[in-house]
């Protein structure tokens, strides 16, 4: 059973989404996510200061199985990015939703009710296995 | 669901991540795979290999008959116990599976040939088999456990029945010795020493269990394709197929060329091909640009040609993506491989990457 935070928001491709006080978007991908994936053995992450469209390609991580692709939750612009993680990319599958997170965004507009609860991702993965 | 092992249960109750290889729900790891392979790498692991398919080959008709079915001679057997790597190769010189065969004696053989290639291979061998006087018996109640690493052998002995552990503890590599229900071959598919044992299924879980006691570590299908790959080992259905003959798969030292009156399956194409010269070869890949090499990625040796990566993945060992790949003969010491939309540089080299836990190419 993988473990999903009440407090975070999340995708349908298995980002996690936190809302921080100063309005910037802190994202992640999900326990379930790296679950699937497995060991982590390279994260490729955006230039500080890019900007990109809602569901556009932001960043990849490449596990010993697969490269999956990670997407910008919303448009705006990368504040910050784990730079840890270019000599320990396996911090995702260790603390996904803490030390192993991606990248920061300031939102174009900070309407984020497109997306799921944690049960209501619960569901949507339990559903999909 | 699919088929399962006697060790299924143990896998489970261990928390492995279960996978379907070749129609068996098999572990792929028990948590991190990356972590089983150091394991191998730096002290002992062990699999579960019984999805793997045990032929005896018994009768008069045994040796003539592997003479004429394998590409590699079983005429250069000559001590009981000694094994011998080998392709089947189909009319046109491809390859229908790679395979170890043992000698027991001049009328008995023991073939271990691939799980997920299992049904093709016993109807070619059945159809093959039935000009010669042999017997041929499938053994699938049999359980197999792979134990390797440096310090494999060493934990593994104490464990070996009474019976056969002087004769296993003085086995050289690529030789077996036998019990009565026991099979212990020094052989292994991860470039380590080690052991791969062939018992009966009610003892499997127990000697499993015995050895995770004695510090040997539980890996999945993870490592043991990380594993293979550093170590240069071709996977079946990824490194070669019936479509690529052995001489474009890195295979030319395991085709016995002598004595030339000896007409295995598939001789004529290959000979044709040695004398023409492959236009193909298998080399190895090392990624001098950050990412990981993938299966089927494309790669570009300049003004030689196109080839395509038939391997490829991330070495724990060396930290380094590295991969085998199909290329024209002419490739040099570098190529370009096509990775997601982009170009990367990778360096060529000679295969294996790493064996007995030490890097053997220089990047």
């Amino acid at each position: 059973m993988s473990e999903v935070p009440s407090e975070l928001k999340y995708t349908k491709s298995h980002e996690w989404i936190r809302v921080e006080d100063d309005g910037t978007l802190t994202v992640g991908i999900t326990d379930h996510a790296q679950d699937a994936l497995g060991d982590m053995v390279f994260v490729d992450l955006p230039e500080v200061g890019a900007s990109f469209g809602a569901a556009e390609e932001v960043a990849v991580v490449e596990s010993v199985k697969a490269a999956s692709d990670v997407y910008s939750p919303v448009a705006g612009n990368v504040v910050a990015v784990n730079e840890s993680l270019a000599d320990s990319p396996d911090t995702v599958n260790e603390d996904c939703y803490g030390g192993g997170w991606l990248f920061r965004l300031r939102p174009e507009d900070d309407d984020l009710g497109g997306f799921m609860d944690a049960d209501a991702y619960t569901e949507f993965t339990e559903n999909e296995d | 669901m699919g088929k399962q092992t006697a060790l299924y249960q143990t896998h489970v109750d261990s928390d492995a991540k279960i996978v379907d290889f070749g129609g068996w729900d098999m572990p792929l790891h028990y948590g991190s795979q990356i972590r089983e392979h150091h394991a191998v790498r730096g002290d002992a692991g062990m699999f579960d290999v019984s999805h793997m398919t045990v032929v005896d080959l018994l009768g008069g008709g045994a040796k003539p008959f592997l003479q004429h079915l394998l590409a590699n001679d079983v005429g250069r057997l000559k001590n009981p116990g000694k094994a011998l790597y080998s392709c089947m190769l189909n009319e046109s010189g491809g390859v229908v599976d790679d395979l170890i065969v043992y000698y027991r004696g001049e009328d008995n053989y023991r073939m271990v040939v691939n799980a997920a290639t299992r049904d093709k291979d016993m109807a070619w061998i059945t159809r093959h088999g039935k000009d010669f006087d042999l017997q041929i018996v499938e053994r699938p109640e049999l359980a197999m456990i792979a134990v390797q690493g440096p310090n494999a052998r060493a934990k593994t002995l104490p464990l070996l029945p009474d019976s056969i552990r002087d004769a296993c503890a003085a086995l050289k590599p690529f030789t077996s010795a036998a019990g009565e229900e026991w099979f212990v071959g020094r052989t292994g598919y991860t470039g380590e020493d080690g052991f791969e044992i062939i018992l009966p299924p009610d003892q499997a879980v127990n000697l499993w269990v015995r050895l995770a006691a004695a510090g040997v570590a539980p890996c999945g299908l993870g490592a043991r394709d990380t594993l293979r790959l550093e170590a240069g080992m071709n996977l079946y259905g990824s490194d070669m197929d019936e479509q690529t003959s052995p001489l474009e798969a890195g295979l030319g030292w395991t085709v016995a060329w002598e004595p030339t009156e000896r007409v295995f399956i598939g001789r004529g194409p290959l000979d044709a091909l040695r004398s023409s010269g492959a236009e193909k070869k298998l080399v190895g890949l090392v990624l001098r640009d950050r990412g990981v090499l993938r299966n089927h990625q494309a790669v570009l040796a300049e003004g030689c040609g196109e080839g395509e990566i038939t391997s490829g993945g991330f070495s724990p060992t060396m930290e380094k993506s590295i991969a085998m790949a199909r290329v024209p003969a002419c490739t040099g010491e570098t190529c370009t491989v096509e990775m997601r939309g982009k170009h990367a540089e990778a360096q060529v080299v000679k295969l294996p990457f790493v064996r007995q836990g030490k890097v053997l190419i220089e990047v």
